[in-house]
């Protein structure tokens, strides 16, 4: 897809990651760099791990062992700093989140203006671009529970966006959303995407994971099974896991 | 009814009513100020005092006002502190408030979620910017309706004050009717006197629910 | 010795003194059977009225609502006053204290207790009954099979707290001349004013444990329900 990819500076990374919780061991000896530009789709059964191993790369979990960097800088949950790497890493939820004390034009120029200090005015007139670019300047002010849940998903992603991260982290996005919903917020995943914008998504959409993708990660039971260029994992998986967790997503003709 | 005798009672129900809207507001403002601190205290988990605070709210909502009020102007100068009238009133209503008003507070917080404020770190907010701009207004506007709902209960209870001999507007209506026997005057009185003092507030707060429902979560 | 100069100090050494003990217990019997009778009384009456006040009728509505305004608003301690020295007044009667108490608490009681009824009732959604029509239940086998059922998971931990607000109220028919715990306190405090001048910390102090220890189980009682329901 993108060949000069190889010769980009590597922006984000785990080392050695060990997560666990109450003695069960969630995440183990995780290992991934991820370069600027980069967009990576992490996949794998429910339960496998994959969320957690957001949550870690925005320090929203504490970790029993490696090491989190971005840029050089360790992330790290309750550390020093770690609100000036929350600003560079965006981070959007299934659940959505947004405040729904404020309107769309607040939720997204709230962290703007009291974290990056910036004027009032400029924030929200970037945020005016945002929302034109996602098709929603109309809902300005609105309230959060006045929008479709796909509408609330935009807004979540324009409020990521204004605080100009590095990096964007997708949590599951569109699980929460009904189907004809779906598409209009993998859209604007795509045009960032070829923005050139550096982009870990989990998801259970796999032809758009197909569609994205620059390196797609098979992630089970806590560690990354399998790896690979989307085409390839997807037409010929490696590993008898992946292929059993991508043929769950196939049906059989009934027999009649 | 005769209007001549309630003419004649009126300036003592008005001093009546001024000493417990007076004493009732007091410890009102000292109900919210508690409530708001042991709400704190158990929110970020301070160590010992959250557990002394959990068993205060236990005790002082579990045990009714004027037992309370005997056992601090009663039992307590015993012990060699003595408080008067006036502020023993202020001070147990202030504290059988507090317990009220911090169970309101904490179960306010407790429904703004935990990735609400997840959400905010991740837009590098700090815990003080995410508490303040994100999980306070969210509590408040929840801990509203309870919170109307205390100050309601609250004034009615200032109606025991008259047992620790505070001048009230029971005492009066009682000192009256033990007097001269003009018990229709003195108890219609009575009634039209806490309707004074209860009205306003119930309006007020049926007002402030409304707002806190519909406008902060666009309605 | 020493502990007894502590018991003596904090005047706690009179409840051991002849049936004192025994008194304070039987004064705390006479609140808790006042809420007592008033709670059953308001539960039964409570539902009858909560019922009622589900109907769309728009005069029922408006006195209900009346009613519930007149509660919500006015003292109970008011409510006693008007009861205990009104009706003597204005209708001859000659209430006893205790009865003015029941009625009192009764009023108040089925107020509540309906406003918690109607507030389940309507709770529960639509389409729970329209799924049990769906199959094939007739009316009063949605209402006793999946209506009531939720409601009463509902009621009963609202319920539960309404019995320790009760008790908590009671304690105010001393102030209408009910010989109850805090009066049978103030007269153990008046006989041994020269003995035990200290008497009024220990007695108030055990009055004031009395009504706790009457109350907090109930209250946990009704924290748990609530809990365990919720989850199911």
């Amino acid at each position: 897809m993108r060949e000069e990819m190889d010769n980009q500076e590597v922006l984000l990374t785990a080392e050695h990651l060990h997560k666990e919780f109450d003695g069960t061991v969630i995440l183990k000896d995780m290992n991934l760099s991820v370069k600027r530009g980069e967009v990576i789709v992490i996949i794998g059964p429910s339960g496998c791990g994959k969320s957690t191993f957001l949550r870690c790369l925005n320090g929203l979990e504490t970790i029993q062992g490696g090491k989190i960097t971005l840029d050089g800088e360790t992330v790290e949950s309750g550390g020093k700093g770690i609100a000036g790497l929350r600003e560079r890493i965006g981070m959007v939820f299934q659940s959505y989140e947004l405040f729904p004390h404020k309107t769309v034009l607040q939720n997204i120029t709230l962290a703007p203006t009291k974290v990056r200090k910036i004027p009032r005015g400029e924030a929200e007139k970037e945020a005016l671009e945002l929302l034109e670019r996602v098709g929603l300047e109309e809902k300005k002010n609105s309230y959060p529970r006045q929008l479709s849940g796909g509408q609330k998903q935009r807004v979540a992603i324009v409020r990521a966006l204004a605080m100009h991260p590095d990096v964007l982290l997708f949590d599951e996005v569109t699980a929460a959303l009904d189907p004809e919903m779906v598409r209009e917020v993998l859209d604007v995943m795509l045009s960032l995407a070829q923005q050139g914008r550096t982009m870990l998504i989990v998801t259970h959409e796999m032809s758009f994971a197909r569609a994205v993708a620059d390196r797609v990660i098979f992630l089970d039971d806590g560690e990354i099974v399998e790896e690979g260029k989307p085409l390839e994992f997807f037409d010929h998986p490696k590993t008898e896991r992946a292929q059993r967790f991508l043929n769950t997503f196939t049906y059989a003709k009934v027999e009649k | 009814m005769d209007f001549s005798v309630i003419a004649k009672y009126l300036p003592l129900y008005e001093k009546a009513l001024l000493l417990t809207v007076r004493i009732g507001w007091m410890g009102i403002f000292l109900a919210i100020l508690i409530g708001l601190l042991c709400a704190a205290a158990i929110r970020f988990r301070i160590p010992v005092l959250s557990g002394i605070v959990k068993a205060y709210i236990e005790v002082f909502r579990n045990t009714p006002l004027l037992v309370q009020l005997f056992f601090i102007y009663f039992g307590l100068p015993k012990l060699g502190i003595s408080v008067d009238a006036e502020h023993c009133g202020m001070i147990g209503l202030g504290l059988l408030g507090g317990a009220y008003m911090a169970e309101a507070f904490r179960s306010g917080l407790e429904t703004v979620e935990v990735i609400q404020r997840e959400s905010a770190l991740s837009l590098g907010m700090t815990e003080r910017q995410a508490f303040f701009y994100v999980i306070l207004p969210q509590a408040v506007s929840v801990s509203v309706p309870a919170f109307v709902a205390n100050i309601i209960f609250l004034l009615k209870e200032t109606s025991v004050f008259s047992a620790i001999s505070l001048m009230d507007l029971m005492f009066t209506a009682k000192d009256l009717i033990g007097l001269y026997y003009r018990t229709t005057e003195c108890l219609f009185l009575l009634v039209v006197f806490y309707l004074i003092m209860l009205l306003p507030a119930s309006v007020l707060g049926s007002l402030l629910e409304r707002r806190a429902r519909f406008a902060g979560f666009g309605e | 010795m020493v502990e007894f100069g502590l018991l003596q100090n904090f005047g706690f050494d009179v409840l051991f003194k002849g049936s004192n003990m025994l008194r304070l217990l039987q004064g705390l019997w006479v609140a808790l059977r006042i809420s007592l009778i008033s709670v059953a009384l308001s539960i039964g009456l409570g539902l009858i009225v909560g019922a009622v006040m589900t109907l769309k009728n728009p005069v029922i509505k408006a006195v209900t609502r009346v009613y519930l305004e007149i509660v919500r608003i006015l003292p109970q301690m008011v409510m006693l006053f008007l009861v205990f020295f009104g009706t003597t007044r204005i209708f001859g009667w000659n209430l006893s204290a205790e009865l003015s108490a029941v009625i009192v608490f009764t009023f108040w009681g089925t107020a509540e207790m309906a406003d918690l009824v109607r507030g389940s009732l309507i709770s529960i959604p639509r389409h729970q009954y329209e799924s049990g029509a769906a199959l094939g239940m007739t009316l009063p086998q949605i209402y006793r099979y999946i209506v009531i059922p939720q409601t009463v998971r509902r009621l009963i931990p609202l319920s539960i707290n309404l019995i320790t607000r009760m008790i908590k109220t009671t304690s105010l028919v001393m102030m209408i001349g009910v010989v109850e715990v805090l009066k049978v306190g103030q007269q153990i405090i008046e006989a041994n004013r020269k003995a035990s001048p200290n008497a009024a910390f220990g007695v108030f102090a055990t009055v004031f444990a009395l009504y706790f220890i009457a109350c907090w189980p109930i209250s946990l009682l009704a924290k748990q329900l609530e809990k365990r329901w919720k989850d199911a």
